[in-house]
């Protein structure tokens, strides 16, 4: 019987790197700007059925929203609730706007090869979760609109999309409580609209440890009657077996 | 932008009428028309397109809506796959504003929007799976149903992060017409939503013409 040494993680991604990893429902996990204008790309399935995945357009229009912040929850295409947002000194974050793709750096920033420059090579959102998904059988058919965490692209009157470049600030914190068990692909690849004249390589602080309960009067689950009912759909879930137990 | 088509009805190729709630596929060449009408006023048309000789790269709509750095779609947009290359462009809409950041309509999300005893409603996602079931020689399933284009709704972002479902600028015979820069499969739910007043709770016809490349 092995033993538990700690309730809690803590490491540190570099910049344009990717990592994924599995989240059973009641885990906390916590990203931290440490540096400043981080984009953390994130896409999120259901590992005990990889076609429900993360849908942004449900996310968006069950909440009447086209940012993320606290008090949002992260939707399924099939009604339930991936995680909830339950602190963010954000404020906003992106998910209308995609990846960074190898052509994109390439031409913003020149393509840095492996062979050249090893672990400073210039990777993309879009390849890093490639790798990413592959590792769970998933491929290019399985990929959708993605969150950019700390990532602000606000849209004018018109449409017109602005990136806020400004609005990634060093020490910026955001707590996700997961809802069901959720695999979780991610990248620290650029935002794909940041012009920086640099190929912007930053950092994020990923802390992993237990949520609260989600209590009577939480926060999220009442900050929209829609998501009173993506909570009842992730109960009944868990009551017809979906999942292992959440962690407590 | 608004820009009137040049095509004549007449001498169209194909006409097809879609009944509120059914879906239609097919395929496009490369250099043909496809307009389609909003028959009576203010019906969605939740439309996906896929590149024919490799579905696995579709329309994208984050990636067109970043590349044209503007979140509606009108004339003038091209419609960009997950590769980036252009599977078509609007060439003509009377309209002025399309949707493409709101989705389709799906039983279990029509549960989250409006009521858990909504969850057996006929949705878009229903009619695509139907339509992708019945074509199964086309290789697309559910992993293929992304996130698509809702023809005819006007779905405004506010400058401080909202997202508003508004009354619907399109109307009787408002059409919006495109050109296929590559053969491309499209699948169109009409849609059956009864619980949004985009539609005025009535969900109607709608009409697809295609014009082949040398009539234009």
């Amino acid at each position: 019987m092995s033993t538990r040494i700690s309730d809690t993680y803590d490491t540190v991604i570099g910049g344009g790197k990717h990592w994924s990893l599995k989240l059973r429902a009641g885990t906390l996990l916590r990203l931290t700007d440490t540096d400043g204008g981080a984009n953390v790309g994130m896409m999120f399935y259901n590992p005990e059925n990889t076609l429900e995945r993360y849908n942004a357009p449900d996310t968006l229009k069950c909440q009447h929203t086209f940012k993320l912040t606290r008090g949002h929850c992260l939707y399924s295409d099939m009604g339930r609730i991936f995680c909830s947002i339950v602190a963010d000194t954000s404020g906003w974050h992106d998910t209308v706007c995609g990846n960074s793709t190898a052509r994109m750096v390439a031409e913003r920033w020149g393509e840095r090869s492996y062979q050249l420059y090893r672990n400073e090579w210039t990777q993309n959102g879009h390849d890093a979760f490639l790798v990413e998904a592959g590792k769970y059988g998933l491929g290019r058919r399985d990929l959708a609109a993605n969150v950019n965490w700390f990532s602000k692209v606000s849209a004018a009157d018109d449409g017109a999309l602005h990136f806020d470049a400004t609005h990634a600030t060093a020490g910026a914190s955001v707590d996700l409580r997961f809802e069901m068990d959720t695999l979780v692909l991610l990248h620290t690849c650029p935002h794909p609209l940041n012009r920086a004249t640099e190929y912007p390589r930053k950092p994020v602080a990923i802390h992993i440890g237990r949520a609260q309960p989600v209590a009577a009067d939480d926060f999220c689950m009442n900050s929209r009657p829609e998501n009173l009912r993506g909570f009842a759909n992730n109960d009944l879930y868990h009551l017809c077996g979906g999942g292992a137990e959440r962690l407590s | 932008m608004k820009r009137a088509s040049d095509l004549h009805p007449g001498e169209a190729v194909f006409r097809y009428v879609i009944r509120a709630g059914d879906y239609w596929i097919d395929t496009l060449r490369a250099g043909q028309r496809l307009r389609i009408v909003d028959v009576e006023g203010n019906q969605a048309a939740d439309t996906l397109f896929f590149n024919a000789a490799d579905v696995a790269d579709r329309y994208s709509a984050v990636d067109t809506i970043r590349e044209q750095g503007n979140v509606y779609l009108s004339t003038g947009s091209k419609l960009l796959s997950t590769s980036g290359k252009v599977l078509l462009e609007i060439v003509a809409d009377t309209v002025g504003r399309h949707d493409t950041l709101g989705g389709a309509c799906a039983s279990e999300s029509n549960t989250v929007r409006y009521d858990l005893e909504k969850r057996t409603m006929h949705a878009c996602r229903d009619s695509y799976l139907l339509a992708v079931g019945q074509h199964d020689t086309l290789g697309l399933g559910k992993r293929d149903l992304t996130h698509n284009i809702n023809f005819f709704m006007n779905v405004p972002v506010t400058p401080d992060g909202g997202l508003t479902f508004a009354d619907g600028l399109s109307g009787p015979g408002e059409y919006v017409e495109m050109r296929a820069a590559m053969n491309v499969i499209v699948l169109i739910s009409n849609c059956p939503q009864l619980n949004n007043p985009c539609n005025a709770y009535n969900p109607t016809p709608l009409e697809v013409l295609i014009w082949d490349a040398d009539v234009l």
